[in-house]
């Protein structure tokens, strides 16, 4: 019964079905020539806004949907290639079908299609509206009128409208672009124009996750790092960020300010500047190993191969990503521990806790219980960390095991996929690896945000 | 009484010891910046340098990037980021609050499928429709001329609608008896959000705003793809990325440092001054 009421919360009786059946002529008009129910009621700016979108649609249609749409299934047939003209007895050039537009103008038409079905279904609501209004009251809304509600009780759609639609044209539509490119063959061998790629269905996907193949096993063998590595790089972070703050909080300390302000210092600077000087310190002839030498730790003319050797480089990122991510840790968890209540550590220490005992039963559950959500956000950032791999790597030391040598072996998913797109055109292994990454995510996410206090009781403040 | 002097003694000892660790750490942290920070002075060139400390100091690199404008014209990227970035701010900042607004705020049939599918949209790697992006901009023309600085401050005020959650969460904590009472003095939702709710939400808006100024200063793959080959529409990073590309950086390094001291200046200024109200947003609007 509870749920019955929740879903008919937003119901109104100015529906589709109830416009067909008590509709009167114009309304029932107005299923076909949008604007007619408000014209027959003077509404007339409002009429011609419908009007003018049915019309500019319909022409967008005719002239280059309908062809879109038809070019959906093939994605093209003719190569570009050169013609024998007999009239003028040379060959000349044709240019054939561009797979990669045809994809993309195909989805173009979906989404305007849709979205003139919803325009359609306003309008045809709107009209019904009026004309109920009309009936009961003897009364039309004005343009003024309507205009006015968007910026009352309708406020939510007017702020809206913008942001969605600046969702829809840079989020939405170019990850359908790049997900519907996942179950194609559009490979470094399959490159428009010139040459037309098509759709393969789930062959991409079969290859990536099967453990045979060179594919398969760089791509398994990526992904075991990329979770190795989100680990490591979000819980040791997290662990002496605590650790840190704890020590820069304590009362004994001095200059608190100050040390907090030399550790922040560096999330401030830009990351590609930081990380890409590391890099220079760390190179094999580096300033890092320079300083070894001197200080008489190394020999002369040796040195450690910090970037050079795979395993080398994996140990060297966790490290240095502590150097990245212990001040973002230190920000966030400074005010938390401010916050946690002095008499809870004052009773603990009248009964004889010592610092662990306390650290571990009072100020743990404390930070743990309010940072769970940015934890987890950390996580999945830590997947997808792009630039503290491509920047201090680059993804080297580079690895002829691995497919075609497009990975290296600090490459993650992520720095994977940039590759294969920008540098190698695979653009449907990248976008396949794209999916999986966010199937990842995906169950990572579901599982701890769903319990998370944050996410059950959204109204438990208000 | 002894037992007093050596609790005392220990604490003295475990002080200077937490100090000297913490001073060990900051040294740590601080000495990459130190690092390019005398860089930027060194008169020798090239990226390594066999001396820790530079021979020769100089301000030529810094000048350079200013009257050496054949290749590299860093006034002119500058230029370019802070236009972006003021523009980007602007509309980001707009969009997250009314998104914000609305889901905090209204009640309405798509509100909870928006929100699930802002957290699931998040969930994919950005770089995956990077190259969609830039065909889709390609597309309606704005990959050339000054259209690039276009496409860019769409680029990154695009999603800005996706990351509304802090925003809301802080709208959430204002009382919805204020938007109540004024409505039934006569105002209008669009009154109460833009005279109430706004200028009560000064921290989020700092922090938004400063946010979205800071990313094109930071990025430089999505600028990157989007300018492509086109130095003049460049912005600071790109172009500080160009100029230690492995065929220029033994020339050009000590200048990239000078710029990147020149770009973090600001930044940092920026970031510190928002640190303030980025533990007063995630407090809450109404102090108890």
């Amino acid at each position: 019964m509870f749920k019955k009421k929740k879903t008919s919360q937003f119901n109104t009786p100015y529906t589709i079905q109830s416009a067909f059946k008590k509709g009167n002529r114009w309304t029932k008009l107005s299923f076909l020539i949008m604007g007619l129910g408000h014209f027959s009621h003077k509404q007339i700016i409002k009429g011609l806004i419908f009007f003018t979108s049915q019309v500019l649609f319909l022409t967008y249609m005719l002239r280059f949907g309908l062809y879109s749409l038809s070019m959906l299934p093939t994605l093209g047939t003719e190569l570009t290639g050169e013609k024998y003209d007999a009239v003028k007895g040379i060959y000349i050039q044709t240019f054939g079908h561009n797979s990669m537009l045809l994809l993309l103008y195909g989805l173009v038409t979906i989404g305007m299609i849709i979205s003139f079905f919803l325009l359609w279904k306003a309008n045809v609501c709107s009209a019904y509206r009026t004309q109920v209004l009309y009936e009961t009251t003897g009364k039309v809304s004005t343009f003024k009128d309507d205009l006015r509600r968007y910026f009352d009780q309708e406020l939510h759609k007017t702020l809206l409208f913008l942001p969605i639609l600046s969702i829809v044209v840079f989020t939405v539509l170019p990850l359908i672009f790049m997900i519907s490119m996942a179950f194609t063959n559009f490979d470094r061998h399959h490159q428009p124009p010139g040459n037309l790629f098509t759709w393969t269905g789930f062959e991409t996907f079969k290859e990536l996750v099967s453990f045979s193949g060179e594919l398969g096993t760089t791509f398994w063998n990526i992904a075991g790092w990329t979770i190795v590595w989100a680990i490591f790089a979000t819980f040791l972070n997290y662990i002496f960020g605590i650790l840190l703050a704890l020590l820069i909080n304590r009362k004994a300390t001095k200059f608190k300010s100050f040390w907090r302000l030399g550790f922040v210092l560096s999330v401030a600077v830009p990351q590609f500047v930081t990380l890409l000087v590391i890099n220079g310190l760390l190179q094999d002839q580096g300033a890092l190993n320079i300083i070894l030498q001197k200080l008489g730790l190394l020999s002369h003319g040796t040195y450690l191969p910090f970037l050079s050797n795979g395993d080398w480089a994996r140990v060297t990122v966790i490290i240095v990503n502590l150097w990245i991510g212990i001040p973002h840790t230190l920000l966030i968890v400074t005010g938390i521990l401010q916050n946690i209540p002095k008499d809870l550590y004052e009773a603990a220490s009248i009964d004889g806790a010592g610092p662990f005992t306390t650290f571990i039963k009072i100020t743990m559950p404390q930070v743990l219980f309010i940072t769970a959500p940015y934890l987890l956000l950390q996580f999945i950032g830590n997947i997808n960390n792009f630039n503290v791999i491509f920047l201090l790597t680059g993804g080297g030391p580079a690895s002829l095991e691995y497919y075609k040598a497009t990975a290296g072996k600090t490459d993650l998913l992520v720095t994977w996929l940039y590759k294969l797109t920008i540098q190698y055109n695979d653009y449907n292994i990248g976008a396949t690896i794209g999916i999986l990454v966010f199937v990842l995510s995906t169950i990572m996410a579901l599982v701890i945000y769903r319990r998370t206090g944050a996410y059950k009781n959204e109204e438990g403040f208000q | 009484m002894k037992n007093f002097t050596s609790a005392k003694l220990k604490k003295i000892i475990s002080n200077i010891f937490s100090h000297s660790f913490l001073l060990i750490l900051v040294l740590i942290w601080i000495a990459p910046l130190v690092w390019i920070l005398l860089t930027s002075f060194r008169g020798e060139q090239g990226l390594y340098s066999t001396e820790i400390i530079p021979k020769t100091l100089t301000l030529s690199n810094y000048t350079r990037l200013f009257t050496e404008t054949e290749i590299f014209n860093f006034g002119l990227w500058f230029m370019n980021t802070l236009i972006v970035s003021i523009c980007s701010c602007i509309i980001s900042a707009f969009y997250t609050l009314a998104v914000a607004y609305a889901m905090s705020r209204a009640r309405f049939k798509m509100r909870k499928p928006f929100m699930n599918m802002a957290l699931i949209m998040g969930l994919f790697p950005g770089f995956m429709s990077m190259i969609a992006v830039y065909y889709i901009l390609k597309g309606v023309g704005l990959t050339e001329g000054y259209f690039i600085l276009v496409a860019l401050v769409l680029v990154y005020s695009g999603s800005a609608g996706l990351g509304f959650y802090i925003a809301k969460g802080y709208f959430d904590t204002i009382p919805r008896a204020i938007d109540e009472a004024a409505i039934i003095d006569g105002a209008s939702k669009w009154d109460v959000f833009t005279k109430i709710t706004i200028p009560l939400s000064k921290p989020i808006i700092v922090q938004t705003v400063i946010a979205s100024f800071l990313a094109p200063w930071a990025d430089f793959i999505f600028a990157k793809v989007i300018a492509g080959s086109n130095a003049r529409y460049y912005t600071v990073s790109v172009g500080l990325f160009e100029m230690i590309s492995r065929e220029n950086v033994n020339q050009f390094f000590t200048r990239f440092a000078a710029g990147a001291v020149l770009v973090s200046i600001p930044m940092v200024i920026l970031f510190l001054s928002i640190q303030r109200y980025y533990s007063e947003g995630n407090s809450g609007a109404v102090k108890g």
